[in-house]
């Protein structure tokens, strides 16, 4: 919503500068986003007079102009096919910059013949796209007037970014009304003498709606004129509209305009000529079709409001007149339309036709339903002091509804509320400034809401009007009370468990993203999503069409797009939501990783090591850890979902109902899909499947456990078959002597096809190392092996191996 | 000559062969020579026992301290040659120091985790406690609940990401921002309430300055007394916690969102050097959040006494708090995972804010 600062003074008066207004405007609500004073912009650029101008002599379609200006005649090189001598024009002089261009303006030399300066166009001051030729102005201005004035531009433009509750302030009159209120100066009266007609219009309007109590068109108010002139609009019209963007079109469709702007009252003109019967209002037939104003035709469904006569429609209500019907140079005989629209029918019927106007801005947000009559009469005297003409007696078809109500606003609330002592008296004149009727009772005050103000709807709108008014900057700060002297832990176990997975991933040389939550549909389909309920109706793209499966797919993505920025060694990992289906327990939040490439860059100590599926199970470990997992009593076990390695990835779980994470190479088919290259590893945990801790326990710790007698260690190496897991073989080793046993580790693995030669063929060796702890006395040479054949007969039982010679 | 000056020469030539050793075995060779059971020392020693009472008391004191010092020589000489062998190794053995150190890589944490970290830091001591809801979302507890009504302007405005419509005509949305954990909240628990709710939402939106994700942390107070006083309080007293200030200046715009009554934007001072935006003071603004006291129907939409129960709440992005801070141009490349933004905006995983220890360092 833009207005110039004069046109608002025609409501308000004021001798408030322009910043204290603007500062006003921002205060009660009304956002500035721009104040542009374009004098000030254009202050170099003045009037001069073309004394001479004659042919460049080396150049055909230059000009030499010998230029008058406030200081002094100026030798001047023009371009432009409209410079003539006697001509009066904008001059700007070396060292301007030309806003139009963005060049600083230097003394030059053109084809031999020296140039100090401009004559401009007005694009090049940036008032128009106008480059036809430079700007030819009437011979009456003085020279050395700032341009600016003399193209009555020297008017500040605010424009004001308002929010959708305040359908008062898309009127200049509303805006008044605030800035009134807010004590920068007097809201003028408004003073409309009805226009008396002569005659009854030809035209008579009904509003045909089966529901009358509901209406898409409650009201309707026209006029008849004839024998008017529409032209062009007299300059003081274009001028005011021009300032706020708007294009001056004819006399009948600036007045439209100007009421729309002034009072937030949206008209339409309608050539009476043209209109073939009586007007009525209807809901539109499917099919019907319509060219509108704007050039484009619009086919209706059966919802929308039309303002049709006996040929069909010729305006979408409350949205945009008909091309056929509408208003031209040669238009004599005028209908005028004032009508009321449903706001949400309005908003409905614009975004399906996908029309945006003036017009709809206003009734989809709710225009003043008391105005409608106001609203013609303002129109129809405008009509008849700038195109004459005969006006008829008003048809009137319908009434307004009825808005009226009242509440209560207690003593205390504006202080308890709103935080701020406002004396009453002044609670009261803010009111009544605003247009609430206020009458004092013992608890406070009764308000009736002004029509214009639909957002009202109880004591916390009237406390916040009273707010706004005072300025909120007005309003103390209060120390919110603390409840305890120190702080006390807000974090949820699952809070704290995440926040310790992602500074631990991070120490592990992974860097975190946060990529999207969604993704394409073939990347969801290959981690097992792709599900109709989280699929988006409206994706920003076909690359963000479905929900997130995994985090996996778009971290491998990130991999794919950093490889080909010759990154090759990728380490990323993310904390966040995967979704399995559309309620909120689908919702998990995980913590996933990949690594890609090798393990550190290649250095002179030795070979860079490609990542394998170790790697990724050593950030899940971590993860777990620190997340809090039971990670002793986790299982491991072979095998994860289909994005895996098949052969390559594991799975840690409680039981297999309760799978934690999964870790290992990703599917070639995937590595494929998603254009990465192995080695590609990873891994994925659910932070919701970590149980809670067994118990509570305090902060103590239990004693240390500690003997004062050295470990001993020792090794042993099986020869087993193939397929036996490592983990089979360190737990029946553990399980040989559980008190002794503090420790099993696996040292070397020998297997593949010279294991094989070596071994017999299917089979590997397995080294461990066990450590004894002996608690009581140190353990004899004999004891020791006694340990030692337990530990042998027990991993021969448990895995078929044999102890290797 | 008497027996001591015997003895004196003895340890003269003693000593010579001692300085004379040249390396470890000739030294072992005259300790054997000297002190050994057969050395020239034990065999003096052994005469002792043959000595009468008096000549004992000279001689054995004599002895003694002679094979005392010649023993300490010995270890003295022995001490000089170990540290001639090592310094001759030592010579020999040199690296190039400037031979780069075995690589680590150091890992990254993202602004945005960081910036919700300090964010948790600041209103944990406030008594907030962190709240969290679902992304995918009801119409209800998305707009209904908080007082968008269906075709209202400003449920347009919010470019809302739809899934399909079910059976029953229903359709479920994401999140447009964070503020359906404030009904959810209200639904679970009786006031007293102070949360944050930070956390991913979703608009239909892509262009320069827009994502169609992003972060918005929700804050909720609710209680019997609690105003717009409060609110103004609580933020102010943010910003300085967060952009590590003593003084803010603040602006608080009256404005509207349908949940909140009054409504309130609020703008920081801040000022621009070299293209770095510094927060806190000058002459220029920066709209950081829009906040409000809890209009009546969204308390009586959460299951709550609009005429008992009052509160504020606010809602701001933390992808935009963590621009601010820190200087980060593009909100975009938040989420494109590019390892060179990451290495260069993200925190060490040690940087583990703190109001005590300050939230950066």
């Amino acid at each position: 919503m833009k207005l110039t600062l004069s046109w608002l003074k025609e409501y308000l008066e004021t001798e408030a500068s322009v910043d204290e207004i603007a500062e006003g405007l921002l205060g009660v609500g009304l956002e500035v986003d721009s104040v542009v004073n374009m004098a000030e912009a254009l202050s170099a650029f003045t009037i001069a007079k073309v004394k001479e101008a004659r042919q460049h002599p080396n150049a055909d379609r230059l000009r030499v102009c010998d230029v008058e200006t406030a200081n002094g005649m100026v030798q001047v090189v023009c371009g432009a096919p409209n410079a003539r001598t006697g001509m009066t024009g904008v001059f700007a002089p070396s060292g301007t910059h030309i806003p139009g261009t963005g060049i600083d303006l230097q003394k030059a030399e053109i084809r031999g013949v020296e140039s100090n300066g401009m004559l401009c166009s007005e694009r090049e001051m940036q008032i128009s796209d106008e480059h036809d030729g430079i700007i030819d102005l009437d011979d009456g201005f003085a020279i050395g007037m700032p341009a600016a004035e003399a193209l009555g531009l020297d008017d500040p433009v605010f424009d004001i970014e308002l929010t959708p509750n305040r359908p008062d302030a898309l009127g200049i009159r509303g805006i008044a009304r605030d800035l009134a209120a807010k004590g920068l100066g007097t809201l003028k009266p408004l003073d409309v003498e009805p226009v008396a007609g002569t005659f009854d219009s030809p035209i008579s309007v009904s509003l045909n709606f089966d529901d009358p109590d509901n209406s898409p068109c409650p009201m309707f108010v026209g006029r008849y004129f004839r024998g008017v002139r529409n032209g062009p609009s007299p300059d003081w019209l274009q001028r005011l509209l021009r300032a706020i963007g708007l294009r001056p079109i004819s006399a009948l469709v600036d007045i439209t305009n100007f009421v729309t702007y002034a009072y937030g009252r949206p008209l339409h003109v309608f050539d009476a000529d043209k209109v073939h019967g009586n007007i009525q209002a209807r809901l539109s037939k499917p099919g019907e079709k319509m060219l509108a104003l704007d050039g484009k035709e619009y086919e209706f469904d059966d919802t929308m409001t039309m303002i049709a006569d006996a040929n069909g429609p010729e305006a979408i209500g409350g949205v945009m007149g008909g091309e056929r019907s509408g208003c031209t140079e040669g238009t004599v005989n005028v209908f005028l339309e004032a009508a009321l629209f449903d706001p949400i029918r309005t908003a409905t019927t614009g975004r399906k036709l996908q029309l945006q106007s003036d017009a709809r801005y206003r009734f989809e947000r709710g225009v003043d339903p008391a105005f409608v009559e106001t609203g013609a009469e303002i129109g129809s005297r405008l009509i008849l002091d700038l195109c004459g003409g005969e006006p008829s007696h008003l048809v009137i078809a319908g009434a307004a509804p009825d808005t009226t109500r009242s509440y209560t606003l207690r003593k205390e609330r504006v202080r308890t509320l709103g935080g701020i002592e406002v004396p009453l008296d002044e609670q009261k004149r803010i009111l009544e400034a605003l247009g609430f009727g206020v009458i004092q009772t013992d608890t406070g005050f009764d308000c009736s809401v002004p029509p214009w103000r639909p957002d009202v709807h109880g004591e916390a709108d009237l406390v916040e009007e009273v707010c706004r008014i005072v300025g909120l900057d007005k309003v103390p700060n209060a120390p919110m009370k603390r409840s305890h002297a120190t702080t006390h832990p807000v974090l949820t176990r699952l809070q704290r468990r995440t926040s310790a997975a992602r500074r631990t991933l991070a120490t592990r040389g992974l860097n975190e993203a946060v990529t999207w939550s969604f993704l394409p549909e073939e990347h969801a389909l290959l981690f097992g999503g792709g599900q109709p309920e989280l699929k988006l109706a409206n994706p920003i793209s076909s690359e963000l069409s479905d929900m997130r499966p995994s985090l996996l797919p778009n971290l491998i993505a990130a991999v794919a797009r950093n490889m080909a920025r010759g990154f090759l060694d990728v380490g990323l990992f993310e904390i966040g939501q995967a979704y399995a289906g559309a309620a909120p327990v689908d919702e998990t939040v995980r913590a996933a990783g990949v690594r890609r490439g090798t393990t550190m860059e290649r250095h002179w100590t030795g070979e860079a090591r490609p990542v394998d599926a170790f790697d990724a199970k050593a950030d899940a470990i971590a993860a777990l850890e620190a997340a809090g997992a039971p990670v002793q009593s986790l299982q491991v076990v072979a095998g994860a979902p289909g994005w895996f390695h098949p052969g390559r990835s594991g799975t840690f779980q409680l039981g297999p109902q309760n799978q934690i994470a999964h870790f290992g190479e990703l599917h070639p088919r995937v590595i494929d899909a998603l254009d990465v290259k192995a080695p590609l590893v990873g891994f994925e945990l659910v932070l919701n499947n970590i149980p809670e801790p067994k118990k509570a326990g305090g902060a103590s710790r239990p004693a240390l456990d500690a003997s004062d007698l050295q470990a001993v260690s020792r090794d042993f190496a099986f020869v087993l078959d193939a397929g036996v897991a490592a983990d089979k073989v360190a737990r029946a080793a553990k399980g040989a002597d559980k008190a002794l046993i503090t420790h099993v580790s696996v040292f070397d693995l020998f297997e593949g096809g010279k294991a094989a030669q070596a071994l017999g063929a299917g089979k590997k060796s397995l080294a461990i190392a066990v450590t004894l702890q002996p608690r009581e006395r140190t353990l004899t040479d004999e004891e020791i092996d006694a340990v030692s054949q337990k530990v042998i007969a027990q991993v021969e039982k448990a895995t078929g191996g044999v102890l290797r010679g | 000559m008497s027996a001591t000056a015997q003895l004196e020469d003895l340890e003269q030539e003693l000593l010579a062969t001692v300085d004379a050793a040249g390396d470890e075995t000739a030294l072992e060779a005259v300790r054997v020579a000297a002190l050994g059971k057969k050395g020239s020392i034990s065999e003096l020693m052994k005469g002792l026992g043959g000595m009468d009472a008096d000549q004992r008391k000279v001689m054995g004191p004599a002895l003694n301290g002679l094979k005392t010092r010649i023993g300490d020589a010995i270890t003295a000489k022995r001490r000089g040659l170990h540290d001639e062998v090592l310094e001759a190794r030592l010579a020999t053995e040199t690296i190039d120091v400037t031979l780069p150190a075995r690589p680590e890589r150091m890992g990254t944490v993202h602004p945005v985790s960081q910036v919700l970290d300090e964010v948790i830091q600041i209103f944990g001591d406030m008594g907030f406690a962190v709240a969290e809801g679902p992304h995918i979302e009801t119409d209800f507890y998305n707009f209904t609940a908080l007082n968008i009504p269906e075709e209202h302007p400003a449920r347009q405005e919010h470019d809302t990401f739809y899934f399909n419509e079910r059976e029953d005509g229903s359709r479920m949305v994401l999140r447009t921002h964070t503020s359906p954990v404030q009904i959810r909240t209200m639904e679970n628990q009786e006031p007293p309430i102070r949360i944050i709710a930070p956390g991913r939402t979703y608009r239909c939106d892509s262009d320069q300055t827009h994502t169609p994700m992003f972060h918005q942390i929700e804050g909720l107070v609710l209680d019997e007394e609690t105003h717009l006083g409060h609110l103004k309080w609580c933020l102010e007293e943010f910003c300085k916690a967060f952009f590590e200030v003593d003084d803010v200046k603040m602006r608080f715009r009256a404005s509207h969102f349908p949940f909140t009554e009054p409504s309130m934007e609020v703008d920081v001072g801040c000022s621009w050097e070299g293209g770095q935006v510094k927060i806190g003071a000058g002459d220029d603004w920066l709209e950081i959040l829009g906040s409000g006291v809890v209009h009546p129907n969204v308390i009586a939409a959460g299951g709550l006494d609009p005429e008992r129960y009052q509160g504020f709440a606010f809602g701001m992005g933390l992808d935009r708090l963590a621009m601010l801070k820190y200087g980060i141009p593009d909100l975009r490349a938040f989420f494109e995972a590019d390892l060179r933004w990451l290495r260069h905006y993200g925190f060490s995983a040690l940087d583990v804010p703190t109001l005590a220890g300050g939230l950066t360092r």
